[in-house]
């Protein structure tokens, strides 16, 4: 089990990546397991960022990378406010240029790539979200 | 990220490297932008040094592509589009929105 605490900000984006991809690396993924895990990852936390902390830079994100045996388990922890991924309706993904949506895409990206997503909300306490991904092999 | 921007006869280039995420995505935004400002709508953007993309790129390479069809006055089409790229754009059904060119000469072509 491994786990770091990043600051709340899109510039750490790139080093939330780089940590969940070594996880994955570990745990056996090949390249496009490893790609998976960091897009889920990055969407995440891009969420987290955004809508927990709303952009505000000094909250903080606590990423756990652990194994249970079947799965890749990436558990992020934050403080920020209630936000819970389930609640962001389905981004269309039909239809003309102008009927597509902007939001959602990355929860939707999320429950694709990953085998496994929960949520919690710790009330003031903050979220924990929870991806789990199938071990390879 | 880098963003270089080369303007041709008949279209611009926009050559991306390395990452696009929350973080990098408003500059390939104002990139694309600062073209339509100048009144081109003919885009081509190079992906072949592109390393990751979230879906921060995908709203602003949809945003731009609005921008850019509006009046039928150009469009924004893909070179080098890696694989893991593509993955991603499938699943999240934005693959016919973007016309896709194994390679520059080809992109550059289409204009």
């Amino acid at each position: 089990m491994r786990t770091a605490i990043f600051q709340a900000k899109y510039e750490n984006l790139d080093a939330i990546r780089e940590y969940v991809a070594q996880a994955a690396k570990d745990a056996g993924f090949d390249e496009a397991g490893i790609y998976s895990v960091q897009l889920a990852a990055d969407e995440a936390c891009s969420n987290i960022i955004e809508y927990a902390y709303n952009a505000v830079d000094d909250g903080e994100i606590e990423c756990t990378c652990s194994q249970d045996g079947k799965n890749l388990v990436i558990i992020f922890r934050d403080h920020g406010c209630c936000f819970d991924p389930a609640s962001v309706p389905e981004p269309i993904l039909t239809g003309e240029l102008n009927e597509r949506h902007i939001g959602g895409l990355g929860i939707y990206l999320i429950r694709h790539l990953m085998d496994e997503v929960h949520y919690e909300s710790l009330g003031e306490a903050g979220n924990v979200l929870t991806l789990k991904k199938h071990l390879m092999g | 990220m880098e963003i270089t921007t080369q303007q041709y006869k008949h279209c611009d280039l926009i050559s991306v490297k390395g990452r696009i995420d929350s973080y990098t995505a408003p500059r390939l935004g104002e990139a694309i932008e600062s073209i339509n400002n100048a009144g081109r709508y003919k885009i081509v953007l190079d992906l072949s040094g592109l390393e990751f993309m979230s879906s921060a790129g995908f709203r602003t390479m949809l945003m731009g592509q609005r921008n850019c069809k509006r009046y039928n006055r150009g469009e924004i089409v893909l070179a080098s589009l890696p694989k893991r790229t593509q993955e991603a754009l499938d699943l999240t059904g934005f693959t016919p929105l973007f016309k896709s060119f194994a390679d520059l000469t080809s992109a550059v072509g289409n204009f």
